[in-house]
């Protein structure tokens, strides 16, 4: 049996690497070891599938279709977050979304998000350099930053400067002189003819690199001078130590604990500036492949010591919910209403609000998005139907005797919904609540089930709890 | 009446997806609209209703010509803004931000919000009527309610009995009060969560005095006009209120949408302003009507395509009735990109909200100083 520390380890650990799991599934992975449930997560072996696309479209067919709505998209992504077995490759996907953040507000065209995003699936948790190269030439990128308008004799810096601010570099690390001759240097990376679109269809976008676009002169760029085009920029970006440094504070926000906004990193220092040096330094060690940063991230100290650190986005809160209650499993129609939750709550997939992704941390919560969020994990926690909160009930009631303590109940519902860690004000206002409804008694049939009710709205009354936030 | 009922109030109705504005206010004499939309959209001259001799309003939109003959409604013409990029979702952000350049954080109706009660006294200020929160109205630290459905709007609503619910948010306020003082990301988590509980009591404690001979539709729209008057009517002291009418993006079989969508609009307006009066309730209110683009001026055989510049719709005893700006040519060598050319920015039209209606200064609020279109009486003119 895995001690209770080790539980609260591996929660964490699925948490950020995933988007969490119930208590057996913990257990389970407790007793397999920390070190190899890291590994199992960084290099997944093939007898952990990932969610079942096709069974998805032959029940929803529907979600294949895109276009001018992302509403098919998210719902195809959410799908995939809630089944896969393979959550971090699901979670790194999440992870290049928020950082080469693309939108169909603009893109207009949703099969490619959907395409990019299979992209990032594939290759997330590959090498940097060739994803940045990759993402030069993903077709719903080259749109949304105006590549396919940057031509030799009137270049476009759209995509150029983002590349530098937003991807790899980070403000403070280059000139404008940079941004135009990097701009200058992706002439001719476009799109290939499109058919004219006619109302509600849409062609498919394909890279195309042409030529006669292309600007061949002379560029100068961070210092360099030479005849460079897209790939040569990609290789000097990533000699800078610049680079490693933003994609490590990256791969820190997301993972490890909130930091400041990306504009202001180059005015804020690091939250915790060692982590950085020790991450960015791993990043060029291995020449950019991010596995090797990925174990080293999750098996630190620094890691470890981050439990609830982070407010969660808007997809942890709804897809964590899911995964611990059990609900939603495989392809039901209730997968594409749920999946416009998180946007309820300020978070859109397939729509970023702009190319600089979301803001994360405290800017997750206002006061709307609170009532979303408390109601939504509320609702799921105590419908004691679902399979995942009928397991937590058995726990409760196989823990204790015949009369149950108010107590005894706090203290299993804070573990098993978690486990969380409460503030001893919050435990005891959660124990008082306890208190007013007596102790309970698990002894027949009917106790059961009123007990179970309690279990259901204490475990409500979690979901409502301002540590419950954070994740 | 108390003096906060006569605090003005302002209701932005957004009309998501792109209202055709051309065919809401149609050019029936004009001969290049004729040309412009003989793939099925035109609307004929006898079927307008006409506001002079080159202007009429949309066949469905018979109740808002009795207000406009009232002269409680100013159409304005040619609003929008230079490079109109016609993504739904960018045209929108920039309406909601007041940034067309760059991408903002923050929203004009949210800094509004946060003039109109600068210590966040009252959280329900601003209150949204849907689901999530519009851009407009995200400023951090700014209170909004926002309600997908007023009847049911609350914290902890799957608690069923009401008696154990009462008991539970007891619990939730100590709790979110004692987050407060352990941290700034606490300090602000806690009083977020009071604010968030604090608006769903006001609103559901404003709900019991409402009462109305009016009778709404059953569509969406209907019922968020409806919340509103209700909520206004409770005198909870709400300034701003916001909401959405979805579907405009016309691209194919626009008739029988386009149709739908203004029946249902203008008979909910028309039932929204009967309510406010028959509350002594309508004279510090004014409606502000919007769309994030207009349609592209030929239409393509069944819908139309995105455009750029659109127009809005004002409706109060304050407005100052009739049409405003001037329509932007339709001539098809006057368009850029099969457009119409937008003449008026659209910040200047909310700066008149802003300045000459609410009172504020819309420099900060707009982020710039804009051609005011001379919309609304101005207090004490009245």
């Amino acid at each position: 049996m895995a001690e209770q520390n080790e539980i609260a380890q591996m929660a964490h650990l699925m948490r950020r690497a995933g988007f969490g799991t119930g208590r057996d599934e913990l257990e389970r992975l407790a007793e397999q070891g920390y070190e190899e449930t890291v590994e199992q997560l960084v290099d997944p072996p093939d007898d952990l599938p990932g969610a079942d696309e096709n069974l998805m479209f032959r029940y929803l067919p529907s979600l294949e279709t895109g276009g001018p709505s992302a509403v098919p998209g998210a719902a195809n992504w959410f799908y995939h977050m809630i089944n896969t077995k393979r959550p971090l490759e699901e979670k790194m996907a999440f992870f290049w979304h928020h950082v080469f953040a693309t939108g169909n507000s603009k893109v207009d065209n949703d099969n490619h998000l959907t395409a990019q995003v299979k992209m990032f699936r594939e290759h997330g948790m590959g090498n940097y350099g060739e994803l940045l190269l990759r993402v030069a030439q993903n077709p719903a990128m080259i749109y949304w930053l105006d590549n396919n308008e940057n031509h030799k004799r009137a270049p476009n810096e759209n995509w150029g400067r983002e590349l530098l601010e937003l991807f790899s570099l980070g403000v403070g690390n280059y000139t404008e002189t940079d941004v135009f001759e990097c701009a200058r240097a992706f002439t001719g990376w476009t799109l290939g003819p499109k058919i004219p679109r006619v109302p509600n269809h849409r062609f498919f976008f394909q890279f195309e690199y042409r030529p006669e676009e292309h600007d061949f002169g002379e560029k100068t760029f961070l210092g360099r001078t030479g005849t460079f085009n897209g790939e040569d920029i990609i290789e000097i970006i990533l000699e800078q130590p610049a680079c490693s440094r933003f994609i490590a504070r990256h791969l820190y926000n997301f993972f490890v604990a909130d930091e400041a906004q990306v504009p202001a990193w180059d005015i804020e220092p690091p939250r915790d500036p060692e982590a950085i040096d020790l991450m960015a330094k791993a990043l060029v060690e291995n020449n950019y492949e991010l596995k090797p940063l990925l174990r080293l991230i999750f098996n630190s100290d620094f890691f470890k010591q981050a439990m609830f650190q982070k407010v969660k986005s808007p997809i942890e809160v709804v897809v964590g919910a899911l995964r611990l209650t059990g609900d939603l499993q495989g392809p039901g129609l209730q997968v594409v209403p749920v999946s416009q939750e998180p946007a309820y709550m300020g978070q859109s997939l397939h729509n970023p609000p702009s190319v600089e992704g979301w803001h994360t941390g405290p800017d997750w919560i206002n006061s709307s998005a609170v009532v979303n969020r408390v109601n939504f994990v509320a609702d799921q926690v105590s419908d004691v139907e679902l399979p995942g909160v009928q397991g937590i009930v058995q726990r409760v009631a196989a823990s204790n005797g015949k009369e149950m303590p108010a107590a005894a109940l706090v203290d299993e519902c804070v573990d098993l919904i978690g486990p969380m860690q409460v503030s001893e004000k919050t435990r005891q206002e959660l124990i008082s609540h306890a208190e007013e409804g007596g102790p309970l008694s698990w002894a027949g049939d009917d106790e059961y089930a009123a007990s179970s009710v309690r279990v259901g709205e204490m475990l409500a009354l979690l979901a409502a709890t301002p540590e419950y936030q954070f994740g | 009446m108390t003096t906060a009922d006569n605090d003005p109030v302002l209701v932005v109705v957004q009309l998501t997806g792109g209202n055709d504005y051309m065919n809401t206010v149609v050019p029936y004499a004009n001969g290049h609209y004729r040309d412009a939309r003989k793939g099925g959209l035109r609307i004929e001259e006898e079927d307008v209703f006409k506001l002079d001799d080159e202007f009429g309003l949309h066949p469905k939109l018979g109740p808002l010509k009795e207000i406009y003959d009232q002269g409680d409604l100013a159409l304005i013409h040619g609003v929008g803004y230079p490079n109109s990029p016609r993504s739904h979702f960018r045209s929108m952000d920039i309406w909601h931000t007041c940034e067309p350049d760059k991408v903002g954080t923050e929203g004009w109706a949210g800094r509004a919000i946060r003039d109109l009660d600068p210590t966040a006294e009252n959280p329900v200020t601003g209150v949204n009527i849907g689901n999530g929160l519009p851009r407009a109205l995200v400023v951090s630290g700014v209170p909004v309610a926002s309600v997908a459905d007023l009847a049911t709007y609350g914290l902890l609503t799957s608690v069923e009995q009401e008696q154990q619910r009462a008991k539970m948010l007891k619990r939730f306020v100590n709790m979110y009060g004692s987050a407060i003082g352990s941290g700034p990301v606490n300090d602000y988590l806690g009083r977020t969560g009071l604010d968030a509980l604090k608006g769903a009591d006001i609103l559901k404690g404003g709900l019991g005095k409402y009462s109305s001979g009016v009778e709404y539709g059953t569509d969406q729209i209907s019922k968020n006009l409806r919340d509103i008057a209700m909520i206004h009517t409770a005198d909870l002291g709400t300034r701003l209120f916001y909401t959405q009418h979805l579907g405009f993006d016309t691209h194919a079989n626009q008739e029988p949408t386009f149709d739908r969508l203004w029946t249902e609009l203008s008979r909910g307006i028309a039932d929204f302003w009967d309510d406010l009066r028959a509350h002594e309730a309508d004279q510090n209110v004014v409606m502000f009507i919007f769309t994030e683009f207009g349609r592209r001026v030929r239409d393509n055989g069944s819908g139309s395509d995105h455009g750029a510049g659109g127009g809005c719709l004002v409706i109060g005893p304050r407005v100052k009735g009739g049409m405003h700006g001037e329509f932007p040519s339709i001539a098809p060598g006057d368009l850029e990109q099969g457009d119409l050319v937008p003449n008026l920015d659209f910040r200047g039209v909310y700066s008149t909200v802003l300045e000459d209606y609410l009172g504020l200064d819309p420099v900060p609020i707009v982020d710039g100083t804009f051609e005011k279109p001379d919309f609304i009486e101005k207090v004490g003119a009245a």
